[in-house]
């Protein structure tokens, strides 16, 4: 089975959709000639040519816009924004009438769209390449939400996601493009939206995360192992929909409770993981609820020191962990 | 908008402190550095000054209330824009860090520490290392509610403290929780502790009222928690810092103090008629002390990790017993000072400390301790060093003993005994005995006619 890292997962998904379908196209800023920011398309426009592989202007609105009219119109557009922090010209496309338009017609129109975009810090992208874009599409009803953390993930979630009937917000961690390699299988396989998965099992407590931090939290759950604590990882994979019997499943184990992202404390997708968790598995719990997140401050800082005090950190996760076994 | 004024740091090593009293009421005017509010910490009680020109909303914190440093305590409106910058927020300290290598699973992928990254926004190749910028920062604990100061927490978490899977299991079981150890948070019983408890039960076959060797109905007496004061506490870590990091060694002179005996009888009665305290034999012991300090500055130093920091002022910390524990006021230069103004300032600062008025400069900034052990009878004693100074001495009890003097001469003689600890990394027994002889001799030379002012 090849290895590969991240992005050359996002780029194999994408060219084995491309040459399965060929309702399939890409559309982006830099997708064609340069291959993407990042090298996901890297040799499309030789392979599929410019009908299939389009160049767009920087206009994210117009990106998404098209997108999704091609999609009304029986395409399968794959758009990519180059950055995340780059997505809010396209808010009203993507919240204000992709979502809708199923409901809005009672089924009779509806939107298969990927929209993909590389987010995230920890890469010294400072303010405006940082930023956690989940929690505000994680809202809307009529949207899925997808943030892979693994190579074999988002090889089997992206092409989910592009055989979807539905649009799509595919949220890929930067940091993880090239810093995660794993086995991908060279075989045609889909990973369903909305499943959660157990990346490490443990029974004293769970950490709940998705996207690079489940990196992080099993590095915390490693150096917990060597005080003596077994510590289940969960990767939520979607935050949209949230896989609420896996995480219910594992907090009755374990009965205690961590949820570790890097998105902005305060109305990210922690309070409603432990809102799910008071619902469902109040009986079972053995401690509060406790999040470890990034702070609530605006942006991403640029400077290295700054920026590690935002994120949550290997340190802060086995820190929060040992606090919580403590309780 | 009104600012939120916190509590300030107020000294080395204080954590935390009790709101005394207010001295601003809600929706009065205060003015920058006129007193706020009284603060009592483990060391010192203090008048906390505003830092703005402002009207006081709110107060957050309750009198008698415990809360960190760095809490906030009140809420003012503020009168001068200019004056009006926002609180800064605690800067993350760092530590270093040792990853461990990352579970390798397949499907889990490993995650490469060292991969370069990525363009000037994390894209492509060629870009600034990871490596460089993956400075973790420690984890900064989540501040404690200023309305539940921890204290308060671990007490309740003790009194309530049944998460909704205990009461369920208690339930379940049949167990009598109040015999369930709980190794929890302020002993708070968990849910491995009943478990654990009802395997144990149903693999012995007791019954929870007839605990092993205790007679049924009578309930076993309980183990009771002391809680920390925040006095305790400090003790408690300087204490253990000090024999986790000093390599102490121990000295011990015998000193003949029978000229100080009669020395301090032949000052005492008019001393203490004019100056209404009395002269100690403590406030002899300091003199000698601070002038052989003078004398060996080796022994007036510190540890600073990467040096030795040799102190310029001779500031002697003198050990207090209180009711509420130990403290050390200092005598800040007190190698310039008699014997009589030694009396005096030790009393004044020993009473300060005991009716807990004592001022925060006043317990700051010592070179070495003294400890009068001998007030509590003992004649040798092994004391602990005050990190990070070198050194402690103490004097012991005045005894009277038999002593070979002169030619073969055997005499009754007051003698004491005077000990000393020192940091083995700062000084060698060598520096250590020299100045020990020193104080010897200086307490030996005293004779009743030399006078104490």
């Amino acid at each position: 089975m090849p290895l590969m890292t991240v992005i050359e997962a996002v780029r194999q998904a994408m060219l084995e959709e491309m040459r399965r379908d060929p309702r399939v196209f890409v559309l982006g800023e830099d997708v064609g000639k340069r291959g993407g920011v990042f090298l996901a398309t890297q040799g499309f426009l030789d392979e599929f040519g410019e009908a299939r592989v389009i160049d767009t202007p920087l206009a994210e609105a117009s990106i998404a816009g098209i997108a999704m009219g091609a999609a009304m119109a029986g395409m399968r557009p794959i758009a990519e924004v180059q950055f995340a922090d780059f997505i809010w010209p396209a808010m009203n496309q993507i919240v204000g009438e992709a979502a809708r338009a199923r409901y809005g017609t009672k089924s009779g129109v509806h939107v298969p769209m990927v929209v993909r975009s590389p987010y995230g810090g920890h890469v010294r992208g400072g303010p405006f390449h940082s930023q956690s874009v989940e929690a505000y599409f994680a809202h809307t009803p009529g949207l899925k939400v997808v943030v892979p953390s693994t190579p074999y993930d988002t090889k089997g979630l992206l092409k989910a996601a592009i055989r979807d009937e539905d649009p799509v917000i595919f949220l890929e961690h930067k940091r993880t493009y090239r810093s995660v390699r794993g086995e991908v299988p060279d075989e045609d396989y889909v990973i369903p939206i909305g499943l959660a998965d157990v990346k490490r099992e443990g029974r004293h407590a769970t950490v709940i995360t998705y996207g690079l931090t489940v990196h992080y939290a099993l590095q915390a759950a490693e150096t917990l192992a060597g005080e003596g604590a077994e510590i289940e990882v969960v990767d939520l994979r979607a935050v949209r929909p949230l896989d609420v019997e896996t995480i219910v499943e594992s907090v009755r184990k374990t009965s205690k409770a961590l949820i570790v992202h890097e998105d902005n404390r305060t109305g990210g997708i922690g309070g409603e993981v432990s809102a799910l968790i008071m619902e469902h598995a109040f009986a079972d719990l053995d401690a509060p609820v406790m999040r470890c997140a990034g702070p609530d401050v605006p942006a991403m800082p640029f400077a290295p020191t700054l920026e590690a005090a935002f994120m949550p950190t290997v340190d802060k996760i086995a820190d929060a962990l040992r606090r919580l076994l403590a309780y | 908008m009104p600012t939120i004024i916190e509590l300030p740091q107020v000294g080395e090593s204080v954590t935390e402190g009790v709101i005394g009293k207010w001295l601003k009421k809600p929706g009065e005017r205060v003015d920058k550095y006129e007193p706020l509010v009284e603060v009592m910490t483990d060391k010192v009680n203090m008048e906390v000054p505003s830092p703005l020109s402002g009207v006081l909303v709110r107060t957050l914190v309750e009198e008698g209330a415990t809360v960190p440093m760095g809490a906030p305590i009140c809420e003012m409106e503020v009168l001068s824009p200019a004056e009006a910058a926002p609180p800064d927020s605690h800067a993350p300290e760092r530590s270093s860090d040792a990853r461990p290598a990352v579970d390798k699973r397949a499907r889990v992928g490993e995650f490469m520490e060292s991969v370069r990254s990525v363009g000037p926004t994390g894209s492509g190749e060629g870009g600034q290392g990871l490596a460089g910028t993956d400075i973790p920062a420690k984890a900064v604990p989540p501040p404690e509610s200023p309305l539940h100061p921890r204290a308060q927490h671990q007490q309740q978490a003790r009194d309530a403290g049944l998460s909704p899977v205990v009461r369920r299991l208690v339930e379940q079981h049949g167990v009598d929780v109040s015999l369930v150890q709980g190794t929890g948070i302020g002993g708070r019983v968990t849910k491995d502790d009943v478990l654990a408890y009802v395997e144990r039960r149903d693999k012995q076959g007791f019954i929870d009222s007839q605990a092993p060797g205790v007679e049924s109905g009578a309930p076993p007496p309980r183990d009771q928690g002391m809680p920390l004061t925040p006095l305790r506490k400090t003790i408690a870590d300087h204490m253990a810092r000090s024999h986790r990091e000093v390599p102490p060694a121990w000295t011990m002179v015998e000193v003949d103090v029978t000229g100080l005996v009669k020395a301090r009888a032949a000052h005492k009665d008019v001393f203490e008629k004019a100056r209404g305290l009395p002269l100690t034999y403590l406030a002899f012991a300091a003199n000698a002390v601070a002038g052989a300090l003078r004398e060996y500055p080796r022994v007036n130093a510190r540890w600073d990790g990467d040096r030795i920091t040799i102190a310029g002022r001779v500031n002697l910390g003198i050990a207090a017993a209180t009711d509420a524990g130990l403290i050390v006021p200092v005598i800040h230069d007190a190698d310039r000072l008699s014997v009589a103004e030694l009396a005096v300032r030790i009393h004044q600062l020993a009473e300060a400390a005991r009716s807990g008025t004592i001022k925060l400069p006043d317990v700051q900034g010592g070179t070495l301790t003294l400890n009068n052990t001998g007030a509590l009878g003992s004649v040798v004693s092994v004391p602990i060093v005050n990190h990070p100074q070198a050194a402690i001495v103490t004097t012991e009890a005045i005894v009277k003993r038999p002593v070979v003097v002169g030619d073969d001469a055997i005499a009754v003689r007051s003698m004491m005994n005077v000990c000393m600890s020192f940091d083995h990394r700062v000084l060698d027994g060598a520096e250590a005995s020299a100045f020990l002889r020193s104080v010897k001799q200086r307490l030996e030379a005293i004779t009743p006619s030399a006078g104490i002012d």
